[in-house]
């Protein structure tokens, strides 16, 4: 796939939907193109993280690996997502293990490539917040999932 | 040594300075004769003057000695014409001049020779007393200081040495001959030419002696500097560290300033001299012309001897002159030598024969160490090391502990004969410590303090110098190589120096208890490997070269291993793409593609590729050029689009543009002036610029989609091109890559690869990795990567070493040779507390029943050795067994309570 394709896919994905097309391209250049293989983790939970993830094409796990070595699949991404930017938005370890579960193709995004974007284009960090506040949206829905259930096996136990 | 230059000079030159004397001497006949001749051609020969023609040649060639005539050319009668005469002389005046300069040749060049070889001496000896300083000396003498005068301050004593004795006998005796000539002829005349010499020898020497203290005083301030200098370059990172480069500047300026100052004075009374020498000078002829023409006015002096005597001082002037600048040269000489000497004998300075003596007991100590009152003092005399007694024994492992300045570096460095001590002494193994020689203590005995140096080399140099203490093979030479080595001992012994052969086998093996090279290499990577310092070398050996024609049997291991990878990458075919001469590689740029293997120099360096001639020459005859003009053009395009708007230190430019920031706005510039359609009318710097680009093109990683299939079949097309065509003077040039064949240019790594790993898959990196250790497990060929990462150069003091490893390699190169007595202290500073466990553990193992002798940094250290010294202010507070001193309410317990 050649950088002007990539640069194609990159414009119909939301977060990069209102960036000049040269900028996109030089994200495309100045990324890089990563192959992983089925069953590779693009990066494992506690490590630091130098880099984000757009999935081109594939699928991959999120997983939450627990103190008692349970792991906890949260979600499933697919084509177009973004992942992996906690940890260099924040600076934090990893909070979680992605893995592919089918070939999974990826631009690798740097930190400073991804900072330096977000300080040149507020569109992208809106963009960024939105996708941010529907994940924690999410959570919290999840979250008040998991305590009616949590209610509900106390109250039967 | 020699308190002055010409005792120096004296005591090693004594028979070259006589033979250069004689031969002045011996030149001097014909020098007077050379001057003659031309007189009496004119006068006689010529002008006819006091002769009638025909001569006779046998009564002319007779020389008037002591009232005795001695006819020089026997009773020979024969007669000749004016003309004949004129020729004769003009004949012998040839001759003359061909005598006189091969005099001059020969004195010379002896005289030059005898210069150097006592200037190699005198080097020498200095460099031999750096050696046989006490360690403290080097505390108030720096290696700035040092080599200034061991370099540039002796330098200028050779010269000099050539001319200590030979230039005033020669000059004097020439001096003299004229003197004498004119006081036969008329001793008033003489005594007027002369008359002022007794004044100028009176004051030339006084205003001499003030510019040599000057020049004393210059000599001790360029030292400085020279220091100076030296601390700088070791304390770069400080100076930048804490922004002090106008402080360090403003020093330096100031020291260059004081020494302008001393040079001023010089000049100015240097000049003064010269001034008042010259004026002496023409004082002379002043007095002849005043006095000398008052007399003859008045009749009491013959014109004829007033011109003779003008003339006699003239001739007087040269030698003279010459007299009075070797006065000053050989002050200048005097002080250069006493100044340097007297640097070179500080107290305390060991024998020569404890460096150079070869004892014949060399055999293994054994016994008992033991020390009787030992005591080292500070500068302030303040006692560091206080009184120590005790015995230790040669077959036990002893640790020393105590807190900084405890004084326990201090016994370590006394203990292995680095220090020597104020007062006390010790016996190693029923010797008198300082009665041993280095060859024993250096043998038998290792040592390894916190700050071991790593000399510039390579691993192995390293690793293998605590077994060079003498040259052990012979190397027979024959012909040439034999004359040169002959030449070079006698040359060695002309000058005092050392004689050994530089190249033969130094490499005591029986001392390693090993029976040769490879044994040797095998028992360094055991030793490495018990430091903990396998996995390291074993990477250097991976991005390490060698030589295939001197190592065939490594080339073949290393292809076997090519072999070997490509089995294993079967199964992952995705993660390397191989070289192959019919393919294209889209993972290498396209500069590579078209050379198809590796540059040796920088002919085809891929930076450069596109201004060489025969690659341009290449892409022409494929018909390729206007499609790297068109690629280059598309490629400059790019780059601008992309990164135009960046600021020009922005990262991304060093990491991803292909044109530098610098260069940018003028290929923008390039770009709107150029015509897309028609870029072959461009001048040619332009041509040249967009040529470059597509070479670093890499398909796989730059997906530009410039390099389509087209293209790569026209590359390759270059590429057989390129590789048919290849002038026999480039050849050398290029190592193209080949699957039978070990490419020399490229590291092992490359080799065993062949190819380039692949772009865009995820840890192809680390895979890789494990694929060729795999690989190299499996053929066994570990060791001989090892090997070659013996090879690595770790360069100028160990700098392209981690400290770490830098301690590591000091600890096996003690090791390797086997000492009877190890001593350590602070040795793994550097390490993490895993590596020093587990160089602890191996070090302890090793030296059962040898004696280790380590001064550990933490107590807690001490829990494995057989004993333990517990010391404090320069004395051992306790000694025994680790678990029973630390469970006694003591001093043990105490330093680690404090840990």
């Amino acid at each position: 796939m050649s950088l002007n394709q990539e640069v194609d896919l990159l414009r119909s994905i939301p977060l990069f939907a209102n960036i000049e097309p040269s900028k996109l391209k030089l994200l495309a250049f100045t990324s890089e193109r990563l192959t992983f293989q089925e069953g590779q983790s693009l990066c494992h939970q506690g490590d630091m993280g130098d880099a984000a993830f757009l999935i081109v094409d594939g699928s991959a796990d999120v997983i939450i690996e627990g103190p008692d070595g349970n792991n906890l699949t949260v979600a499933q991404v697919g084509r177009n997502a973004f992942v992996g930017e906690i940890a260099i938005l924040c600076e934090v370890p990893r909070t979680a293990t992605i893995t592919a579960t089918t070939k999974l193709e990826t631009l690798r995004i740097s930190k400073d490539l991804f900072f330096r974007l977000i300080n040149e284009f507020p569109t992208m960090a809106v963009e960024i917040m939105r996708e941010l506040a529907r994940r924690q949206e999410q959570t919290n829905l999840q979250l008040s999932e998991a305590n009616r259930r949590l209610r509900e096996l106390e109250g039967g136990g | 040594m020699e308190k002055t230059v010409f005792g120096y000079v004296w005591r090693f030159s004594r028979p070259q300075q006589v033979i250069l004397t004689v031969m002045s001497a011996l030149s001097l006949p014909f020098l007077y004769l050379f001057y003659e001749v031309p007189k009496t051609i004119v006068n006689e020969a010529i002008q006819g003057e006091r002769v009638s023609y025909p001569i006779d040649l046998g009564e002319k060639a007779t020389l008037t000695l002591l009232g005795m005539d001695i006819p020089l050319l026997g009773p020979l009668e024969l007669s000749v014409e004016q003309v004949t005469y004129l020729f004769i002389l003009c004949g012998l005046f040839l001759v003359l001049v061909g005598i006189n300069q091969g005099f001059k040749f020969v004195i010379n060049v002896y005289k030059g020779l005898t210069g150097e070889r006592m200037l190699r001496r005198l080097r020498y000896e200095l460099y031999g007393r750096v050696l046989r300083f006490p360690l403290p000396t080097f505390r108030k003498m720096s290696q700035g200081e040092i080599i200034p005068m061991i370099t540039t301050e002796v330098e200028p004593l050779g010269g000099f040495i050539g001319d200590a004795f030979s230039l005033p006998a020669f000059q004097g005796g020439y001096l003299l001959t004229i003197l004498t000539f004119l006081f036969v002829q008329d001793w008033r005349m003489a005594a007027a030419a002369v008359m002022l010499y007794p004044l100028q020898v009176w004051l030339i020497p006084k205003l001499q002696r003030r510019v040599n203290l000057l020049g004393k005083e210059r000599v001790r301030r360029v030292r400085r500097l020279s220091d100076r200098i030296g601390e700088t370059v070791q304390g770069v990172q400080e100076v930048h560290a804490h922004d002090t480069s106008n402080f360090v500047l403003t020093d330096f300026a100031n020291q260059l300033f004081s020494i302008y100052g001393v040079r001023e004075q010089i000049y100015r009374k240097k000049f003064v001299i010269k001034f008042l020498n010259n004026s002496i000078q023409q004082l002379g002829p002043f007095a002849f012309y005043s006095i000398g023409g008052y007399f003859v006015i008045n009749g009491e002096l013959e014109i004829g001897t007033l011109v003779a005597a003008i003339a006699a001082h003239k001739d007087l002037a040269a030698p003279w002159k010459e007299l009075l600048s070797y006065y000053q040269m050989q002050a200048d000489a005097t002080i250069k030598y006493e100044q340097v000497v007297s640097q070179f004998d500080p107290a305390g300075m060991r024998d020569a024969a404890y460096q150079l003596d070869e004892p014949d007991d060399l055999g293994p100590l054994s016994g008992e160490l033991a020390i009787a009152n030992l005591t080292l003092t500070d500068d302030q005399d303040a006692p560091v090391v206080d009184g120590i007694s005790g015995r230790l024994t040669l077959d036990r492992r002893y640790a020393i502990v105590g807190a900084g300045g405890s004084g326990k570096d201090e016994l370590t460095l006394l203990l292995a004969r680095l220090l020597d001590p104020h007062q006390g002494s010790f016996n190693l193994g029923g010797r008198e410590a300082a009665d041993l020689p280095e060859a024993v203590t250096g043998r038998r005995v290792g040592h390894v303090g916190a700050a071991a140096f790593i000399f510039a080399g390579s691993i192995a140099d390293n690793l293998f110098l605590g077994l060079k203490h003498r040259p052990l093979a012979a190397v027979t030479y024959e012909g040439e190589a034999a004359a040169l080595r002959d030449e070079y001992v006698s040359e060695a012994h002309r000058s005092g120096n050392i004689d050994y052969d530089p190249d033969a086998d130094w490499i005591d093996y029986a001392a390693a208890g090993v029976d040769g090279p490879d044994a040797l290499r095998a028992a360094g990577l055991r030793v490495l490997d018990m430091i903990g310092m396998d996995e390291e070398i074993y990477q250097f050996g991976l991005r390490g070269t060698i030589d295939p024609s001197r190592r065939p049997d490594l080339a073949e291991a290393m292809l076997r291993a090519r072999a070997g990878l490509r089995e294993h990458l079967a199964a992952d075919p995705t993660l390397v793409e191989g070289f192959d001469p019919d393919a294209y590689n889209t993972n290498a740029s396209v500069g590579e593609n078209l050379m198809f293997g590796n540059p040796v120099d920088d002919t085809f360096d891929v930076e450069h590729m596109a201004e060489h001639p025969y690659v341009l020459q290449v892409l022409a005859e494929v018909g390729l050029t206007d499609t790297f003009l068109s690629v280059g053009y598309q490629v400059a395009a790019t780059m601008v689009e992309l990164f135009a708007d960046l600021p020009p230190d922005h990262e991304l430019f060093q990491q991803f543009s292909f044109i530098s920031a610098d260069e940018l706005p003028d290929v923008q510039a390039l770009l709107q002036r150029s015509d897309r359609g028609n870029l072959a009318a461009l001048p040619d710097e332009d041509r040249a610029r967009l040529m470059s680009l597509p070479f670093k093109l890499i398909p796989a990683r730059h997906r530009l989609g410039l390099v389509d299939e087209d293209l790569q079949a026209k590359v390759l097309e270059a590429r057989r091109h390129f590789a048919a065509n290849l002038p026999a003077d480039l050849a050398a040039s290029v190592e193209f890559f080949d699957a039978e064949k070990y490419n020399a240019a490229a590291n092992i790594q490359d080799n065993i690869l062949f190819g380039k790993v692949a772009y865009g898959q995820a840890q192809a990196a680390e895979k890789i990795n494990t694929l060729i250790g795999n690989v190299v497990e499996e053929l066994e060929l570990h060791g001989t990567v090892a090997e070659v990462g013996l090879s690595y150069d770790v360069g100028i003091a160990g700098s392209r070493l981690a400290a770490a490893q830098r301690q590591k390699l000091a600890l096996a190169r003690a090791v390797l040779k086997r000492p009877d007595v190890l001593i350590l202290s602070e040795t793994t500073t550097s390490l993490d507390s895993a590596s020093q466990a587990r160089i602890m553990e191996g070090l302890l193992a090793e030296f059962e029943g040898r004696c280790l002798i380590w001064s550990v940094q933490r107590a807690s250290m001490a829990a494995d050795f057989d004993e333990v010294l517990v010391m404090r202010q320069g004395r051992i507070l306790e000694r025994g067994d680790y678990a029973e001193l630390s469970q006694s309410n003591d001093h043990l317990k105490e330093l680690l309570a404090s840990e």
